[in-house]
């Protein structure tokens, strides 16, 4: 499966200038941006294991750029995000989120039905990839 | 009632003898009346009858929607009446249209119940509406003061809050309403719901008219929408909702159906403006206790919004659904085949939205609006419109709204999940352009066949319906008065 979170899933996978357009365009917009990973695409998952803090007052795209290789290096078989953050009043909020690496292999989703009365059925989504440890979910990075 | 007054013959004598005597000379008319910050302030459109001078009849507005009977009572002497009457403090001609005026009447803030648009109704669009001594009357726009709008719940999320929970960031929502809209089965309208989720949509709608008839009941249609859902959720990774239509016969149905709603797990529920203000009032209690989303369908509306010279002004019912408390509105499309001068949808969509809206005469605003922090609604986009207008919808309505494409999805030639997956790849491929500085308007159809090169769905989408459009003349658009704002 291909996981659609983030902005722009339906996209073919942005390259490197491409990424760096869109954190040009939320820089010049004063938003913090930051890097996300994670093994568990649950899309209620919602803590992704921060890569540093969110990064302020940068001016130039390449320094992000340059930690996303640092993140990919270390964590290659995950899912990893760059978000930027609006913290103006009223929003203080994610303004932009996307995926920018995903595992070789996504096994996906099950879904899980506990059926009780009344024709009605528990529904609970199950990732595939967490039925391992943490760590041990998608191979070593590249594999 | 002797609107008509000559002003010669009139004899001298007293506001309160008995008998019948101007709405002006009553007090409703105050020219030097200076507005209170806590007044609530109204644009009445006023078309009086012949002979009627405008002065007078915005007087008589005033005091119809306030204290005024017909004739001189003496008991209200036993009240603080110079509080309680309305004033009508300012009367324009409305330029280009004769025997028009905008009338401005200002209204205490003690004359309202708190936190009741049932209320502010009764009183600002009760009999008024209905006096003899005006052709028509239309309310245009509304000031609601802060301290009046915080007696109110607002939105029971707001648009921060369903992008938090539905965890999709900077790019419009995507929905689609259920077609055919009566008449499929509650297992053959989940096939759609599934189809268009998994092919890249976050929402499915019910349709207004869709409650609980005998060729689908509520129930199962609850429970095949949800398994729908949950299914189209697994394939993607992603949060989706159906919209449950909840609206019934009474509060008690209305509430059975949002409890089983929520109780299936769904992140959204639906309910249609004909079940009248304090059963939106009472759902929207409802979905914030319950952290359901409120969708709000506007079914029945263009009956008063439509006609400039009678009824309310959409932007007005808009100013009310955000006191209400609905997370999403069906505000208009600009390009599709409803009702919609680009400018007045312009500025539904910044009452719904922005937290200070400024005066804007051309957008129809003709007050400043302050929320103090009411959550924002989400307008939604629906009816007629298509991928291959995606360039104007992003310019004319921006990231925060949802765009439903019910024909548009459900309609295309290669399936419902390529139609889906064609409105997906066209929305995200506008927003990467957008963000990298190109010009959406202009460049628009540019992107749109660059991404169309790799995602066939989007191929099709765009030469099937670029050619389609609605290009009628709106009834409905605002007259720029260039008036001070208060």
């Amino acid at each position: 499966m291909h996981l659609t979170q983030g902005t722009f899933s339906y996209l073919p996978p942005l390259s490197d200038d491409e990424i760096a357009a869109q954190i040009r365009y939320a820089l010049d917009r004063s938003w913090a941006v930051s890097i996300e990973y994670t093994d568990d695409p649950h899309p209620r998952n919602v803590y992704w294991e921060m890569w540093g803090l969110p990064m302020f007052d940068l001016k130039d795209p390449a320094a992000v750029l340059q930690e996303l290789n640092r993140c990919r290096a270390e964590h290659g078989d995950c899912y990893i995000r760059i978000n930027a953050y609006d913290r103006s009043k009223g929003r203080q909020t994610t303004a932009l989120s996307f995926i920018v690496n995903r595992p070789l292999v996504e096994p996906g989703f099950r879904v899980e039905r506990t059926e009780f009365a009344d024709r009605q059925v528990k529904y609970t989504l199950h990732a595939y990839a967490t039925d391992k440890p943490a760590g041990q979910r998608y191979g070593p990075a590249g594999s | 009632m002797p609107l008509i007054v000559d002003d010669d013959l009139a004899p001298e004598r007293s506001r309160w003898a008995s008998g019948v005597i101007p709405y002006k000379e009553m007090g409703y008319w105050q020219p030097d009346y200076q507005p209170k910050e806590t007044d609530i302030l109204c644009a009445f459109r006023i078309t009086p009858q012949e002979g009627v001078e405008p002065e007078e009849a915005a007087a008589a507005v005033a005091g119809e929607s306030s204290t005024a009977t017909w004739t001189v009572v003496w008991t209200d002497r036993l009240t603080s009446y110079e509080d309680y009457q309305a004033k009508a403090f300012r009367v324009l001609p409305v330029p280009g249209t004769p025997n028009q005026y905008m009338a401005y009447i200002a209204y205490d803030l003690d004359l309202f119940e708190e936190g009741s648009i049932a209320n502010l109704a009764s009183s600002i669009i009760g009999n008024v509406f209905g006096f003899k001594a005006l052709k028509a009357l239309r309310l245009e726009d509304m000031r609601i003061p802060p301290h009046y709008a915080k007696t109110f719940q607002g939105p029971a999320h707001g648009i921060v809050m369903e992008r938090e929970i539905l965890n999709k960031f900077g790019r419009p929502l995507l929905g689609a309403t259920t077609k055919p809209k009566l008449g499929l089965s509650a297992r053959n309208y989940g096939r759609v719901v599934y189809e268009a989720l998994r092919g890249g949509l976050d929402f499915v709608k019910d349709d207004e008219n869709i409650n609980s008839q005998p060729f689908m009941r509520w129930r199962d249609r609850f429970l095949y929408c949800m398994e729908a859902v949950t299914k189209a959720m697994a394939e993607t990774g992603e949060i989706k909702g159906h919209y449950m239509n909840v609206t019934a016969a009474d509060m008690e149905s209305i509430y059975e159906r949002a409890d089983f709603a929520k109780q299936l797990g769904s992140v959204i529920i639906m309910i249609d403006l004909t079940v009248g203000f304090s059963a939106l009032q009472s759902m929207a209690r409802w979905a914030r206790r319950n952290g359901v989303l409120l969708h709000l369908h506007r079914a029945g509306h263009a009956t008063f919004t439509r006609q400039k010279t009678h009824g309310v002004s959409f932007r007005v019912l808009a100013k009310w659904c955000r006191l209400i408390g609905v997370d999403h509105l069906h505000a208009g499309t600009v390009v599709g085949k409803l009702e919609g001068d680009p400018n007045a949808i312009a500025g539904y969509y910044d009452t719904l939205r922005l937290n200070r809206v400024p005066a804007n005469p051309v957008h129809g605003l003709l007050f400043d609006q302050d929320w103090a922090s009411l959550p924002a609604v989400m307008p939604v986009a629906s009816g007629g419109i298509h991928a291959a207008q995606m360039p104007e919808l992003l310019h004319y309505l921006g990231e925060d709204v949802v765009l439903q494409f019910g024909g548009g999805t459900i309609g295309h030639p290669m399936g419902i999940a390529a139609g889906a997956t064609a409105n997906r790849v066209a929305v995200e491929a506008m927003i990467q352009a957008r963000n990298e500085g190109r010009d959406v308007l202009r460049e628009g159809p540019e992107i749109l066949a660059r991404a169309a090169r790799w995602c066939p769905p989007l191929r099709q989408a765009i030469d099937l319906w670029k050619d389609i459009s609605f290009n009628y003349a709106s009834t409905d658009t605002p007259d720029v008065v260039a008036t001070p704002s208060f």
